[in-house]
């Protein structure tokens, strides 16, 4: 198994040396990459019309972050990937001097900072954490002999608490475990132990009740008792829930049909054309549509992966894992919340919920797949 | 063992990495595999269920309240109207802070302490989405200071909204009654499907007693609405039912020259017609505005009428229960001659008193304090009753005994409920041995037999009981259960008729001969209202004892307070050869039977000479 895995590298290098390098390959694009984020993005502003309640504008406006999303994901790709190991530390050391400034100066949004305003640009200093964790863990790592050691380890583990724990305190309960779990993803990569693994899990569930008890804020607690049972709060908390169970329910296997849905069409759905907008899908376009999106989706985490195999360094393997990763626990977050398996957090679907600081972090993490991508093809020159 | 020097060995490394790898997309393939399992359950097991409640969700079945029906006099005078009236409601779910917004609404408008109880009351039983009436009957300027601020206060709805209203509370408000707000308790009575999206309910009078008829039958529609409750389009629609329109009896003449004729004087009018059984007029006074009470009254308003002494809630005409007095004399007369006991000419003593055999006190005549004698020597039953002689009438009644007059009276509805049909009907008493002794266990004494044979002590009527009995009178013996009510929606309704009381001819036209001569004879105790009569009117006056008098006292008016004064009675028929109305009246505190009779005149020259206007023209050249 092992050594099959190890004959692909060499064999895609091999190719790659008989021929002169394409277009694609100049500018550093993963072609099958670019084309599965075509399409999702495509569909992403198709089912956004119909959330938004047809609003052209609102197209136009995600068509635009789209833009500015595949214009950085264009000049991430440019960097060397060892240009990004060696800032790495860099941007850690702003980023959590920007996460402080928020504690301090952020302005605020439904009771928690999570923005910084820079001259009438609001900016989420999180969202680029959510980049800055893994790479300044993957650097740390890529340093030392894999799997890492338990000191090493603890090393890892405070680079990683530092900047979930300054979100934490924002609040912003969601934000902050998806930089935890996108920096252990790093470490998971790496290839720690299993028992330490099955440990950490262990220690999860032990301290679930101390923390619920003592760690999480009311509207926390709330939204999990709302996704255990939203019947008991059904115009309160509970609404989103149910209607969006309802939305994707009635879509049924066929679907309403596009701009057809009621739930959606007629508000019922909260947050239609952001966080809940899977539903949307579910409701016009049926199982058939989710199992579409899924599709794409899955295509998507198998092309990261593989970036990951084929790549030269340990930095560039545990950065397309960890990116890969990070990428399915949004989807994985968002599509389960939606249809009421996991609680309500503030996850977007990526590349589909209407916001553009999602959409620009996304496609930067892309942009250094394709780096990952690219480092390994100009090696082979 | 020494720790190993940290060496990199990148093929090692890359086959970890395959490994995590492979764990990587096991998990990820895994547990999207759960995700679409979980869509699959909603999308495909449950499907059903999700495409019911979005359905539900979507479709609305919304109230269409029926119109309620109208009432009219007999004449198609509209006496309860609907109109349009503006009403403040709130969908709950909508209003982000509801103590804030109704703080917000407390500056805009006067939202009393009743409007917001009822509100809250309401808005524990709304379904979700469903408006709460908050505040009814807004002014012009109330809607025009919230329409200025609608944009801050999102959930807040004005919606019009048809509403009864009395073109003339005050003169019908006992005789039609009024409709309220539903009330907890009746909510909880009602078919609350038949009531969806109607507020107000019958309280009392014509409009509690026709309540079923008037309401009408709720209609609705399926109505596609967005999750803020906003109608898109109605998708089916089932129309309501109006309520029907009721036509009364009632004559607006009749009732508004007997409510202006009590004027300031409390007491009632009730008015027959006797061919019909209908009532031409019902009228209790103090009036009130009936229109207070549609919207829920303030409560200063309300207790203003509920603590007044005059008691303008009150229906005296239905719920007054007073002493008949003389005006019982005819139907004594009656029974004397039915039971043989007294022919028309049977004459009695009369010194100015009456005693009971083996018993020294002295039972006075009224004219005793004013002649210091009787009426005559011997007085004979015609004279009895026009002038009222009390003499006559104790010996009558001591020959008849209580339970006779009980079994030859009771055939004239007294003492039960006449069933006409309006709320609150009491029934009176109309005393028995047996009456005594079951409400309070004591046997009957035999001078209390000569206060009854005089409409005094236990006997109680209303002014309802005895216009009916008038009527009985009138008609020689046909007895109604009399209504208000004269068509429903064109259909005429038809007052019940009870079993006659049967009498001779020549019985009947002795007593109406006496009743004659009360009007008609030049001692008639109502002889003053004969002049520049142009028909002929048959009454019988009476005064009720207020307080009880002392054996040796002689009533005096000027010497008691006026909530002490006797209360003044009238009863007649007219036109007294062919009687179409039959009237009673009675004055509280009036004094005597002189505050009445006046005011039964006015109504029955309304009555006759309003029926045709050659009467009312020959009657003002006459009087010229």
């Amino acid at each position: 198994m092992s050594d099959y895995v190890r004959q692909l590298p060499d064999s895609a290098s091999g190719s790659g040396l008989s021929r002169p390098p394409s277009v694609w390959q100049r500018f550093h694009l993963d072609l099958p990459l670019l084309i599965l984020l075509l399409i999702v993005t495509a569909l992403g502003l198709l089912v956004l019309y119909s959330a938004s309640g047809q609003d052209m504008g609102a197209v136009l406006r995600q068509g635009r972050f789209f833009l500015v999303g595949y214009v950085v994901m264009l000049l991430a790709a440019q960097i060397r990937l060892q240009r990004f190991q060696r800032w790495g530390p860099w941007f850690y050391l702003f980023g959590i001097g920007l996460l402080i400034a928020v504690d301090i100066v952020g302005v605020g949004a439904k009771g928690a900072q999570r923005w910084l305003s820079l001259g009438g640009f609001r900016f989420q200093p999180s969202e680029v954490m959510k980049l800055v964790v893994p790479m300044t863990v993957a650097w740390y790592l890529a340093e030392r002999t894999l799997p890492p050691r338990f000191k090493y380890l603890l090393a890892c583990l405070a680079i990683i608490a530092l900047p979930a724990a300054l979100i934490l305190i924002q609040p912003d309960l969601g934000t902050a475990l998806l930089i935890a779990a996108s920096g252990l993803f790093v470490v998971f990569m790496a290839g720690i132990g299993w028992s330490y693994i099955f440990g950490a899990l262990v220690l999860a569930v032990l301290s679930a009740w101390p923390v619920w008890v003592y760690g999480l804020k009311e509207y926390q607690q709330q939204r999990i008792l709302t996704m255990l049972n939203p019947e008991s709060d059904k115009l309160g908390a509970g609404w989103n829930i149910i209607q969006s169970k309802t939305a994707i329910g009635s879509g049924g296997w066929d679907g309403k049909g596009w701009l057809k849905g009621t739930q959606s069409q007629l508000d019922f759905l909260p947050e239609s054309h952001t966080d809940f907008i899977i539903a949307v899908l579910g409701e016009e376009f049926g199982l058939r549509g989710v199992i579409i999106l899924m599709g794409l989706y899955l295509l998507l985490l198998l092309r990261g992966f593989w970036i990951g195999l084929q790549a030269r360094s340990s930095y560039g393997r545990m950065m397309a894992g960890s990116l890969t990763l990070t990428f399915f626990v949004y989807i994985f977050v968002n599509m389960g919340m939606v249809a009421g398996l996991l609680p309500v957090v503030g996850v977007p679907l990526p590349l589909v919920s209407a916001g553009g600081t999602s959409v620009v972090t996304l496609m930067a993490g892309f942009g250094l797949l394709m780096a990952i991508s690219a480092e390994q093809r100009t090696v082979s020159h | 063992m020494p720790p190993p020097i940290a060496l990199k060995d990148p093929h090692r490394e890359a086959r970890i990495y395959s490994a995590r790898t492979i764990a990587a997309v096991l998990i990820v393939t895994g547990l999207l595999a759960l995700i679409l399992v979980r869509y699959y359950s909603l999308q495909i097991t449950e499907y059903e269920t999700y495409r019911t409640q979005s359905e539900r969700n979507r479709v609305q079945l919304q109230p269409l309240p029926p119109k309620r029906g109208l009432i009219y006099d007999r004449n198609g005078v509209l006496l309860a109207d609907n109109r349009p009236s503006h009403l403040l409601s709130i969908v709950v779910e909508q209003v982000p802070d509801l103590d804030a917004t109704l703080a917000e609404l407390q500056k805009l408008l006067p939202i009393s302490e009743a409007d917001l109880e009822s509100f809250y009351k309401k808005k524990a039983r709304r379904r979700p989405y469903e408006a709460v009436p908050l505040r009814f009957r807004l002014t012009e300027e109330e809607r025009a200071r919230l329409a200025v601020n609608r944009y801050a206060l999102p959930g807040v709805t004005v919606e019009a909204q048809l509403q009864r209203y009395y073109t003339h509370g005050e003169l019908f408000a006992h005789a039609i009654g009024y409709v309220g707000r539903i009330n907890e308790r009746e909510a909880f009575e009602l078919d609350s499907s038949d009531y969806r999206g109607t507020f107000h309910i019958g309280k009392i009078g014509v409009e509690r007693y026709y309540e079923d008829i008037l309401h009408g039958e709720v209609g609705y529609q399926n109505v596609e609405t967005n999750a803020h409750g906003r109608v898109l389009r109605v998708l089916e629609r089932f129309d309501p039912r109006p309520g029907a329109d009721l036509t009364l009896h009632l004559d607006i003449e009749l009732q508004r020259t007997a409510y202006e004729a009590l004027g300031e004087q409390r007491g009632a009018v009730v008015a027959l017609d006797t061919a019909t059984g209908g009532v031409l007029a019902l009228v209790s006074t103090p009036g009130f505005d009936s229109n207070l009470f549609v919207n829920g009254i303030s409560s200063a308003d309300y207790s203003a009428l509920r603590d007044s002494p005059d008691v303008p809630l009150f229906n005296r005409a239905v719920q007054g229960q007073y002493p008949p007095g003389s005006t019982v004399k005819p139907m004594m007369a009656l029974a004397g001659l039915k039971s043989g006991l007294v022919t028309p000419e049977y004459t009695v003593a009369d010194p100015g008193w009456y005693r009971l055999p083996g018993d020294s006190r002295r039972y006075r005549d009224w004219i005793l304090k004013i002649r210091g004698t009787g009426h005559a020597p011997r007085v004979a039953m015609e004279m009895a009753i026009a002038e009222s002689c009390d003499v006559y009438f104790y010996d009558l009644a001591r020959r008849l005994t209580i339970d006779g007059m009980y079994e030859y009276l009771q055939p004239f509805g007294l003492g039960e409920r006449s069933g006409i049909d309006t709320t609150n009907e009491r029934s009176g008493v109309l005393p028995s041995t047996r009456w005594k002794r079951d409400h309070m266990n004591q046997p009957w004494y035999p001078g209390e037999t000569l206060s009854a044979g005089i409409g005094q002590g236990y006997m109680l009527t209303t002014p309802l009981q005895l216009a009916v009995s008038t009527a009985v009178l009138a008609t020689k013996g046909r007895h109604w259960s009399p209504r208000l009510v004269r068509s429903i929606d064109g259909q005429p309704l038809v007052a019940p008729e009870l079993p006659p009381v049967e009498a001779s001819p020549e019985h009947w036209q002795a007593v109406q001969e006496g009743m004659h001569a009360v009007v008609h004879s030049a001692r008639g105790s109502a002889r003053s209202i004969a002049k520049g009569l142009q028909y002929e009117i048959a009454g019988k006056t009476g005064t009720a004892q207020v307080i009880g008098i002392a054996q040796n006292e002689i009533y005096r008016e000027e010497n008691v307070a006026e909530r002490h004064r006797n209360h003044g009675l009238f009863i007649a028929f007219a036109p007294y050869e062919a009687p179409t109305i039959a009237v009673a009246v009675i004055v509280e505190n009036g004094g005597g039977s002189s505050a009445a009779y006046p005011i039964a005149r006015k109504v029955i020259d309304t009555w006759l000479l309003n029926e045709s206007g050659t009467e009312l023209a020959a009657a003002g050249e006459s009087g010229g």
